[in-house]
């Protein structure tokens, strides 16, 4: 099976700070692959670099098979690659359905004249966007909220939004920075339904998340990453038990410790 | 509430000519109109966009240039040896060709600057209203220079059965005006309420999310500031054949100052806000000017235009849906809470 993303032998320098070394991985079509490591690991750049934001100093990245080096992130998310940022990240004095309304704003293509005019074709497709949107409301559970302002929901609910958006323009293949960030437990189980409904709808996930056991319970596949390169990569259950994993994220005595336990278990 | 301004200013200005005879303010109230078309234009880039234009003037003035210099004809020699002479036509076709003219230079003036926005934007435009008007000054070959373009023809409309009308009495230019305004008004309203207009809210509100979902910034803002010098350079033609005579002054920035008020005071990203501001700061100098000397009638101006803004920071419109928004009852703006939510919450 050939892979929907390849991130090959990417680098990224600021000046003479490297957020990432050198990352390898690819992601199948089909899979919730997660991106794990200690805060400043160059997930979050990485993330910038697949969705165009930043163009990386050395390697490349393709999307199914196409190289983005030259893809403004405009183009990238009309490719079907969509993303959601760490940051709660939504229109914030627009209503709900507006703000889905923004994210269905690449459908159709009316003419200049069309949309100057309101002809039925216009208002034809203005209803079906309008009933596109409030299909992806129903969906992320946010039907009540609707008709108000993003900015003033609950953070977990704002996380929602943000994922209604990315969800919005259709993608085959999702990048989700942290979504579960600001949500509580049940939020946070309900929105791991919700990501499972959207890989079996045929969406790729690629997942940045510190919640570990969301992360464990939801993956197919994780990929950890330290001081900007891959250190592990494997099943959930790989992972859990893979020394460098242990080591990044809890120091090197600990690992050692960890790993005398172990021996000594 | 607010919905409702725009419809009941058709009403109420359809029928003024009705009853008003008097054509100094006829004169005012068609200066104003023409003015207000301008703001409209503003708007759709300042309140919608959020980029500023500080030499939108230009677009006014060369719409005015353009529809004069069509009507009157011209005759200019340009380096090697060509020569371009045009007889004069009519005033419609130098309304049509202004619209055009001043639309691909707002064109071409969005893609220049879009790259790089914000401030850079403000000093591109306001250079380039500045370079436009020292060309105007000096290309006196075309332009007349500063002895002003004169004897510019009144618009003329081709009547389907009846011939030509020129509009030659006050009250026929006022209706022009005040069509034309309509249509610009309609244009904009449409505009916003497109997935065009989200666009361009999405992209005002929070770029790398608009970007993230695939709208494109540069294409966007370009046709915002097409449209928007197109609708300026509309107002310029009304402009030359009303007033029948323009010189470079047209360009004067203090010109794009009373658009940049008439817009922030009555409301930037609202439509009927240029309305509301075109309407007060196109009428108060002449409401002011019968009752005191002057010099205070520009204090009083901005003292008026201060306190506005002290009490209003977001323009008189948003204040005034702010006011309705908050009248109606609680149970119209907040749903009740459904079963699923409260469990979501919890």
């Amino acid at each position: 099976m050939s892979a929907i993303l390849s991130v090959e032998h990417v680098g990224m320098r600021f000046g003479g700070l490297t957020a990432i070394a050198d990352l390898h991985f690819d992601v199948k079509p089909g899979e919730i692959l997660s991106l794990i490591g200690p805060n400043g690991a160059g997930k979050t750049t990485a993330f910038n670099i697949m969705t165009g934001f930043l163009k990386p100093t050395t390697g490349r990245v393709l999307f199914e098979g196409r190289d983005l080096a030259k893809t403004k992130p405009n183009e990238i998310a009309r490719l079907g690659l969509a993303r959601t940022f760490q940051r709660t990240s939504v229109f914030a004095n627009d209503t709900v359905l507006d703000n889905v309304l923004i994210g269905l704003q690449r459908f159709g293509e009316p003419s200049l004249l069309e949309r100057l005019l309101p002809t039925p074709r216009a208002l034809a497709l203005e209803k079906e966007t309008r009933a596109r949107a409030e299909a992806i409301i129903d969906m992320v559970g946010l039907s009540a909220r609707a008709h108000e302002k993003a900015g003033s929901l609950s953070y977990g609910e704002q996380r929602l939004v943000g994922f209604a958006l990315a969800l919005a323009i259709e993608p085959r293949m999702l990048l989700l920075d942290e979504p579960v960030s600001g949500m509580n437990a049940s939020e946070t189980q309900s929105f791991v339904g919700l990501v499972r409904k959207v890989r079996d709808a045929g969406v790729t996930i690629l997942l940045v998340e510190h919640d570990m056991p969301m992360v464990m319970e939801v993956s197919d596949r994780i990929v950890c990453l330290n001081y900007g390169r891959l250190i592990a990569e494997g099943t959930p259950a790989e992972i859990r038990n893979d020394a460098a994993v242990i080591e990044a994220y809890l120091g090197k005595s600990a690992a050692k410790l960890d790993l005398k336990e172990a021996a000594n278990a | 509430m607010t919905r409702l301004i725009a419809p009941l200013f058709l009403v109420v200005f359809a029928l003024v000519p009705l009853w008003l005879n008097d054509p100094y303010l006829m004169n005012a109230l068609i200066i104003t109109g023409i003015f207000t078309i301008c703001a409209m234009s503003l708007n759709l880039l300042l309140g919608y966009t959020g980029q500023l234009s500080l030499g939108h003037v230009a677009f006014f003035g060369i719409g005015a240039y353009v529809s004069a210099l069509t009507a009157l004809g011209f005759d200019v020699s340009l380096p090697f040896g060509l020569r371009i002479t045009h007889e004069g036509g009519s005033p419609l076709l130098g309304f049509v060709l202004a619209i055009l003219i001043t639309g691909v230079t707002g064109y071409l003036i969005g893609r220049l600057s879009f790259r790089v926005r914000g401030a850079y934007f403000v000093i591109v435009t306001i250079s380039f209203a500045e370079v436009v008007r020292l060309v105007a000054l000096n290309w006196v070959e075309l332009t007349q220079g500063p002895l002003a373009l004169t004897s510019i023809p009144n618009m003329t409309l081709p009547l389907p059965g009846l011939g030509d009308l020129t509009l030659r009495t006050k009250m026929q230019n006022y209706y022009l005006v005040l069509g034309v305004a309509v249509l610009s008004y309609l244009v904009v309203a449409r505009l916003v309420a497109s997935r065009f207009g989200r666009a361009m809210r999405g992209l005002k509100e929070n770029e790398s999310l608009a970007l993230s979902l695939g709208v494109n910034a540069t294409r966007t803002l370009t046709i915002a500031a097409t449209v928007s010098a197109a609708m300026a350079g509309a107002a310029g033609s009304l402009y030359a054949h009303y007033i029948r005579i323009i010189d470079p002054d047209v360009f004067l920035f203090s010109y794009t100052v009373t658009m940049v008020i008439m817009v922030v005071a009555g409301g930037k990203g609202s439509l009927a806000g240029p309305l509301v501001g075109g309407l007060i700061f196109g009428l108060l100098p002449v409401a002011l000017r019968p009752v005191m000397a002057p010099e205070a009638q520009w204090i009083v101006y901005g003292g008026i235009l201060i306190a506005i803004l002290f009490v209003m920071p977001n323009g008189i419109v948003p204040a005034l849906a702010n006011l309705t928004a908050r009248r109606r009852p609680a149970s119209l703006t907040k749903t009740p809470e459904t079963p699923a939510e409260a469990g979501a919450q919890s």
